[in-house]
C-alpha cells in the first residue's frame, strides 16, 4: 500500500502533464474536424454530382481504416512523398481528417432529416438555395446533430490514446515511460485508466450541458 | 522495377497478417458477445447486485481507450497464465467489446415486447427458459443492425493488438516497411487491404440483416 | 381602378408538366384579374398543387407560357427567386421554420430576402403578426402552437414579403375541424382588403362567400368555371355536379 502511494505521487506530476497533451490534441482534431466535417457534410448533401461522389470517397477512407493505420501513414509514409511532419502536427492532421469523416456523415444524417418542406418553404418566400441551406436548413441540422457530436467528441478522446505510438508524450505516452521506469506496469495503467475515466465523465457532463442549452421545443426532443 | 518488386513483397509479406487479423476479430468479437450478453441478461434481468455489477463494467470500460485495456488485461493475463499474444490481445479486445455489445443487446432486450415474458412465464417456462428460447431469439435479431456496427469497429480496432506484438496487418506492414524501406507503400497496402476487409464486412452484414430482419 | 380596363395579374396559358411517365398538367389555361379570389377544386391527383407549383417556379412547367403582372416569368434568363418574392405561398402542411419562434419565421425573409435592418423587419414582422391575431404568440416556437395557429404564422410569413398574389395550398386540410376556421376567418379578411388569392380547397362554405369565381379542374386541364352561384347551383358540366355534390354532401356529413 505504502509502495502504491510512493508510485502515485511520483506518477502523477508526468501524468497530469500527459493530460494536457491528451486535450489539447482532442481539442484541436475536433476543430480541425468539424471545419472539416461541415463543408463536406454540406457538399455531401447539396453539392453536385461529381463532389458528392468525390467526398464519399473520402469518408469511406476514413472511416473504412482503422484510425492507427492512417496516423502510421501519414507520420512514417508521407515522408516517402517529400512531406515530413512532426509527431503533433501529425497526431493533429490524422485525428482531424478522421472526425472530419465521422463528422460530415452525422452532418449528412442531421440534414436528410431535416425534410423536404422546410426547403420549399425556404425557397418559397425568395431564397436562393444556398441561402436557404444557410439560414434554414443547417441551423436545424447541427442542433439535430448535437448528440452525435457529444459521441464523436468522446470518441476522439478515447482514441487520442493511439497517438503515443508514435512517441507524442500524451497521457499514455508518459505511463509507457513511467511503467519501464518504475517496473510496474499494472498499477501504472489502472492509474491511467483512472485519469481518462474522470476526463470523459467530465467531458460527458459539460456536453450534456451544452445540449440542454441549445435545445428547441420541439426540434430536438424533450430536455434532459 | 524495383518498386514492382517491393510491391509484390509488401503486399505478400502484409497478405498474411490479413488471416492473423480476421483472427483476432472473430475471437474478439465471440468474447465480446458472451460478455455482452451475459452482462445485458444481467442488466436487465438480474438482481439488484448483479444490475449494479453490469452496469459498472459497462460504464468504466467504455469510458476507458481500448488500448489502455488491452494493455491492463495483457499484464494481467501475463501474470497468471503463460498465453500467447494473440490469445491474450484477442481476449483483451472481447472484454472491451463485451461492454459495448452489453450496451446493444441491453437495449434489444428492452425493446421485446413485455408481453412476450409473460406469455412465456404463462406457459409454464422458467425465467431462464424464457429469456433463452423467446427473449434471445428475438433480441438477437433486433441487436443485428448495432452489432454489425460493432463488428466492423472491433475489425478496425483489431490493429491495437499490434501493440502487445501480434502479427496482424499494421505489425507486418512495420516490419516489411522495415526492410524495404518504403513505409508509405506499406502503409498504402495495409490501408488498402483493410478497406476490402470493411466493405466486404459490411456487405456481409447486410445480406444478415436482410435475411434475419424480423416482422413485429 | 375602372372595371373593365386593367390587366390581368397572372395568365397562364397551356402549360405541361409531367412527372416521369404521370401527365399533370395537360394545357392548362387561367387568366387571373387583380383582386379576384379563385378557388380550386378538383379531385386529388388532378393537378391543383402541382399548378400552384408552377406559378411560383418551385416546379417549372415543361411547356407554356405564364405573365405575371405583364413579365413572362418562364421565359429564359428570369431569375425565380426574384419572382417567387412577389408570389406568396402557403401549404397545407405549413411549413413554418421549426428552429424559428412564430416572430423569427416572419422576420427571416424580411431580413435575408428583403434585406431590412433588423429593428425595421421586427417591427413589420409584429404588424403582419397583428394582422392574424398571433402578437401574443410571437416567441412561442412553432412546436408550442395550434395547428391554426401555426397556419396563420404561415399566412403571416407570406404576407410580410409583401406579395402581389397569395397561393393557397389546402391550407385547412392538415387541420382538426374545429381549427379551420379561425385560417378561414384569416383568410376572408385578407380577400376584403383586396389580395389577389388563388385558393386550393374543398371549404365549401367559404368558396360560396368568398370566392369570385370557382374553377374545376380535372386530368390537368379546366372543366368548367364560373361564379360560386352558378357553380354550385347550375353546373353545365356532368363531372361538375357529380363532383360538387359529393364534396358537399362531405363537408355537411362531417360536421
Amino acid at each position: 500500500m505504502e509502495s502504491f502511494l510512493q508510485l502515485l505521487h511520483n506518477a502523477v506530476p508526468s501524468l497530469l502533464q500527459g493530460t494536457g497533451v491528451t486535450l489539447q490534441i482532442a481539442a484541436i482534431s475536433l476543430l480541425l474536424g468539424m471545419a472539416l466535417g461541415l463543408p463536406v457534410g454540406v457538399g455531401r448533401v447539396y453539392g453536385p454530382r461529381w463532389l458528392q461522389h468525390l467526398l464519399a470517397a473520402y469518408i469511406t477512407l476514413f472511416q473504412g481504416t482503422p484510425l492507427l493505420i492512417q496516423l502510421f501513414l501519414v507520420y512514417y509514409g508521407l515522408p516517402d512523398l517529400g512531406l515530413t511532419l512532426d509527431r503533433m502536427p501529425a497526431a493533429f492532421l490524422t485525428l482531424g481528417l478522421n472526425s472530419g469523416a465521422y463528422q460530415a456523415e452525422y452532418l449528412r444524417g442531421a440534414l436528410q432529416s431535416v425534410g423536404e418542406g422546410q426547403m420549399t418553404a425556404a425557397r418559397a418566400i425568395g431564397m436562393g438555395k444556398w441561402l436557404a441551406v444557410r439560414t434554414i436548413i443547417l441551423p436545424q441540422a447541427l442542433r439535430l446533430v448535437l448528440p452525435a457530436w457529444s459521441n464523436e467528441a468522446i470518441a476522439m478522446l478515447k482514441y487520442t490514446a493511439v497517438v503515443f505510438l508514435i512517441a507524442v508524450p500524451d497521457l499514455m505516452g508518459q505511463a509507457k515511460i513511467l511503467s519501464s521506469r518504475y517496473f510496474a506496469p499494472i498499477p501504472i495503467y489502472m492509474i491511467v485508466a483512472v485519469f481518462y475515466i474522470v476526463l470523459v465523465g467530465a467531458t460527458y457532463l459539460i456536453l450534456r450541458q451544452l445540449e440542454r442549452r441549445f435545445h428547441i421545443p420541439g426540434l430536438t426532443g424533450e430536455a434532459h | 522495377m524495383e518498386f514492382f518488386q517491393n510491391l509484390v513483397t509488401t503486399f505478400n509479406f502484409i497478405l498474411q497478417g490479413v488471416w492473423v487479423t480476421i483472427g483476432v476479430t472473430a475471437v474478439a468479437l465471440a468474447v465480446g458477445l458472451v460478455f455482452g450478453v451475459t452482462m445485458a441478461m444481467a442488466r436487465v434481468y438480474g438482481n439488484p447486485f448483479l444490475q449494479t455489477v453490469a452496469a459498472i463494467y459497462s460504464v468504466i470500460v467504455r469510458a476507458v481507450p481500448v488500448v489502455v485495456i488491452i494493455f491492463i488485461l495483457f499484464f494481467v493475463i501475463a501474470r497468471f497464465v503463460n498465453l500467447s499474444p494473440f490469445w491474450a490481445g484477442s481476449l483483451a479486445l472481447g472484454f472491451a467489446s463485451g461492454a459495448y455489445q452489453s450496451e446493444i443487446f441491453r437495449g434489444a432486450f428492452r425493446a421485446v415486447p413485455p408481453g412476450q415474458m409473460i406469455a412465456a412465464r404463462a406457459i409454464g417456462m422458467s425465467k431462464l427458459q424464457a429469456i433463452q428460447s423467446i427473449i434471445l431469439p428475438q433480441a438477437a435479431r433486433l441487436a443485428l443492425p448495432a452489432w454489425g456496427n460493432e463488428a466492423t469497429l472491433v475489425l478496425k480496432d483489431s490493429t491495437l493488438v499490434f501493440v502487445v506484438g501480434v502479427p496482424e496487418i499494421l505489425r507486418r506492414a512495420q516490419q516489411v516497411s522495415a526492410r524495404t524501406l518504403e513505409p508509405f507503400l506499406a502503409f498504402s497496402v495495409a490501408m488498402l487491404l483493410y478497406l476490402v476487409l470493411t466493405l466486404l464486412t459490411t456487405q456481409i452484414l447486410q445480406w444478415f440483416e436482410r435475411r434475419y430482419r424480423l416482422q413485429m | 381602378m375602372s372595371s373593365t380596363a386593367i390587366a390581368p395579374i397572372l395568365r397562364i396559358e397551356n402549360i405541361h408538366k409531367s412527372f416521369g411517365k404521370t401527365r399533370v398538367l395537360t394545357g392548362f389555361s387561367l387568366t387571373v384579374q387583380p383582386q379576384e379570389v379563385v378557388v380550386l377544386v378538383g379531385p386529388s391527383g388532378s393537378g391543383k398543387s402541382t399548378l400552384l407549383r408552377c406559378i411560383n417556379l418551385l416546379s417549372p412547367p415543361d411547356s407554356g407560357r405564364i405573365w405575371l403582372e405583364e413579365q413572362e416569368i418562364t421565359a429564359p434568363g428570369v431569375n425565380p427567386d426574384k419572382v417567387r418574392q412577389r408570389i406568396g405561398m402557403v401549404f397545407q402542411d405549413f411549413n413554418l421554420f421549426n428552429h424559428l419562434t412564430a416572430l423569427g419565421n416572419v422576420m427571416i425573409g424580411l431580413m435575408k430576402v428583403r434585406k431590412m435592418p433588423k429593428k425595421e423587419a421586427h417591427d413589420l414582422a409584429m404588424f403582419e403578426l397583428e394582422r392574424v391575431g398571433l402578437v401574443d404568440r410571437a416567441y412561442h416556437y412553432p412546436a408550442q402552437l395550434s395547428g391554426g395557429q401555426k397556419q396563420r404564422v404561415a399566412i403571416a410569413r407570406a404576407l410580410g414579403m409583401d406579395p402581389h398574389i397569395m397561393l393557397f395550398d389546402e391550407p385547412t386540410s392538415a387541420l382538426d375541424p374545429e381549427l379551420t376556421g379561425e385560417v378561414l376567418e384569416v383568410m376572408q379578411q385578407l380577400a376584403r382588403e383586396g389580395m389577389t388569392m388563388i385558393v386550393v380547397s374543398h371549404e365549401m362554405g367559404f368558396a360560396r362567400q368568398v370566392a369570385s369565381r370557382v374553377v374545376f379542374m380535372e386530368g390537368g386541364v379546366v372543366v368548367e368555371e364560373g361564379p360560386p352561384a352558378q357553380m354550385f347551383e347550375q353546373p353545365l358540366h356532368e363531372r361538375t355536379r357529380a363532383f360538387l355534390r359529393k364534396i358537399s354532401d362531405m363537408d355537411s356529413g362531417g360536421r
